[in-house]
């Protein structure tokens, strides 16, 4: 009976395992694969060909695109953390009034759908000059990581003991001397997980990025791949685009590997959106 | 940014030495100016763009000539003509997408609740190559929604899929299935897929929930030769329930508003859409800004009026943590 409970067990495990593997692995097997050869299935690697891998740089800019959404996901973190780190230390440290309702409201932002914003977003987006520009993206996305930002650092700036800057203030500090020498660098995990969180997020990021660019050379990763097509609509050039989702998968992959506690830590500490 | 809090900063070092209560008074001011940028943009990129939005609902606004329109009041959402009704509230379009939204949130976030559990049960259990699964299950999260999409889409291609090459090699099933085109699996496919890129982000604040409990209810149950099953039932499940409820709104919320899974998966297909993918057709597509905005409204009313009962429902808790 034990031992048939050990083994249920490992099966359960390793069911797990392969279910959450088996969708990229398979983006692997078929990106390495090219021609006539995708028309049959095929569970382990043949040979390896990367031709696909030529394709999605020859065919589109998607050079570009990967440089786009770098751009992108790395000035919204930014932005994100500069913000997000003062408004944090206002928040968790210093008691004033309105301080619940004021973080509920930033609170409720990040619960807005995205498409109740769309064409309201459109107009301003538009107004400022920025359609089809890179700096009107960073715009729109701020909205998607700003207030989860805030509430998680809010909460691991609260956590932090209060003697800390009661020292400095008796010395006669002021409070943006306080956040800059002593809170910046205890803050430093925090803002490494806020940060990832937040550049997953704009990584990610889909619907902005489809409505607010028009040109193929300022589209972000995430429309690029959507919007990949063939030389007809029925024939998607399966091999490329799979080769296309490995490659902006593999640094996400890494990314989690490496700081897969940290990441844990920011879901849990906030519980915010996936 | 920076300027502004060193400039407020100096006449604030003068009234510090003054004593605690104007050291209180000029912390409070300095916290409203470390707040203010970060207000300053919220306001500008969601409060202003859905104040934007619920007033083009009412008006006649398209999208090549925003600036010209006119106000129509409630003929986005429902109008009649010599005896025929139209707008929103009467097109059957849009109701079936709320249909299929309710079905995907209620169906996806249950599945995921269950199986979430059970994942994070047996994280929770101690066995060797723990901390890799935990990072393995963190994969399908990761990937971005369009990509996972994408992936899903070629595995459950109808002619060369892999999916259904299992399953005819399993003999489970006759010929292969059209799994995103057929109105009978669409809805199922997208629940499928959600479910495979979900899961882990349940299990995870599920798993946070369990690694909480005390020990030593488990040592008086092992000892008491409790049947584990009833342990879990009797024991845990009311102890992670406020964790896993609070999980299950931040999901629900969540599967309301999607958009790129269903984008992506069967595109504008009508057996699929979801509220959002029906706003933005209505916006962008057929560049209607007025009833695209009246739907978008709707979808913002829906999902507030949600947030707002699970505030009040869950108020002593939230105002705790925010002490």
């Amino acid at each position: 009976m034990k031992v048939l409970t050990r083994i249920g067990f490992w099966l359960l495990v390793a069911a797990i395992g392969l279910f959450s593997i088996f969708p990229f692995y398979y983006a692997v097997i078929s990106s390495l694969r090219s021609g006539a050869d995708l028309f049959s299935v095929a569970y382990l690697p043949e040979r390896l060909d990367f031709s696909n891998y030529v394709a999605v740089f020859e065919r589109q800019p998607f050079g570009t695109n990967i440089v786009n959404s770098v751009i992108v996901a790395a000035s919204v973190v930014a932005l994100s953390l500069a913000l997000g780190i003062t408004a944090a230390y206002a928040f968790g440290r210093i008691r004033f009034r309105g301080r619940s309702l004021l973080l509920m409201t930033i609170l409720a932002v990040s619960m807005f759908p995205q498409v109740a914003v769309l064409s309201g977003m459109f107009e301003l987006i538009r107004s400022f000059g920025l359609y089809n520009t890179l700096p009107g993206l960073i715009l729109a996305n701020l909205m998607l990581t700003l207030p989860f930002t805030v509430w998680v650092l809010t909460t691991f700036m609260r956590e932090l003991p209060k003697e800390i800057e009661e020292a400095a203030f008796v010395d006669g500090a002021t409070p943006w001397i306080v956040v800059r020498r002593i809170f910046l660098p205890l803050m430093m995990p925090a803002a490494v997980t806020t940060g990832l969180l937040a550049f997953i997020v704009a990584w990610n990021e889909f619907l902005f990025a489809l409505t607010f660019t028009l040109t193929n050379e300022r589209r972000t990763v995430p429309p690029a791949i959507a919007l990949m097509s063939g030389s007809t609509a029925y024939e998607l050039p399966w091999g490329t685009i799979m080769a296309a989702s490995v490659i902006v998968t593999l640094p996400i992959i890494a990314l989690v590997l490496v700081f897969q506690r940290k990441i844990v830590a920011g879901l849990t500490a906030g519980a915010v959106k996936g | 940014m920076s300027g502004a809090a060193l400039q407020a900063s100096a006449p604030a070092r003068e009234t510090m030495r003054g004593g605690r209560s104007s050291l209180t008074r000029s912390r409070v001011r300095a916290a409203w100016i470390f707040i203010a940028p970060t207000l300053i943009v919220l306001i500008l990129i969601a409060g202003w763009p859905l104040a934007r939005t619920i007033w083009f609902s009412f008006t006649d606004a398209s999208l090549n000539s925003l600036a010209d329109y006119q106000f129509i009041g409630f003929e986005n959402y429902v109008a009649n003509y010599d005896g025929e009704w139209f707008g929103l509230l009467t097109d059957p379009d849009w109701w079936h997408s709320v249909w299929n939204t309710v079905w995907f949130t209620a169906i996806s976030v249950s599945i995921e609740t269950v199986l979430g559990t059970i994942v994070a049960l047996i994280l929770n259990a101690s066995f060797p190559g723990r901390g890799i699964m935990r990072a393995v299950i963190l994969i399908p999260w990761a990937i971005p929604t369009v990509v996972s999409a994408r992936m899903w889409n070629w595995m459950l291609h109808d002619q060369f899929g892999v999916i259904n090459d299992m399953l005819l090699r399993l003999g489970l099933i006759a010929a292969p299935i059209t799994w995103t085109a057929s109105p009978d699996t669409a809805l199922w496919t997208v629940v499928m897929v959600d479910v495979w890129k979900t899961t882990p982000f349940m299990a995870l604040l599920i798993l946070a929930a369990l690694q909480m409990l005390p020990g030593d209810i488990y040592e008086a149950a092992k000892v008491d030769g409790v049947h584990p099953v009833k342990v879990f039932f009797r024991v845990t499940l009311p102890l992670i329930k406020p964790a896993l409820l609070v999980a299950v709104i931040f999901r629900a919320l969540d599967a309301l508003r999607v958009f790129d899974l269903i984008y992506v998966l069967t595109a504008n297909s009508r057996d699929t859409m979801s509220m959002s993918v029906f706003a933005r057709q209505q916006l962008v597509d057929f560049q209607e800004v007025g009833l695209g905005s009246a739907a978008s409204t709707l979808i913002f009313l829906i999902i507030a009026l949600l947030v707002v009962i699970t505030m009040v429902a869950g108020q002593v808790r939230l105002s705790g943590e925010v002490r």
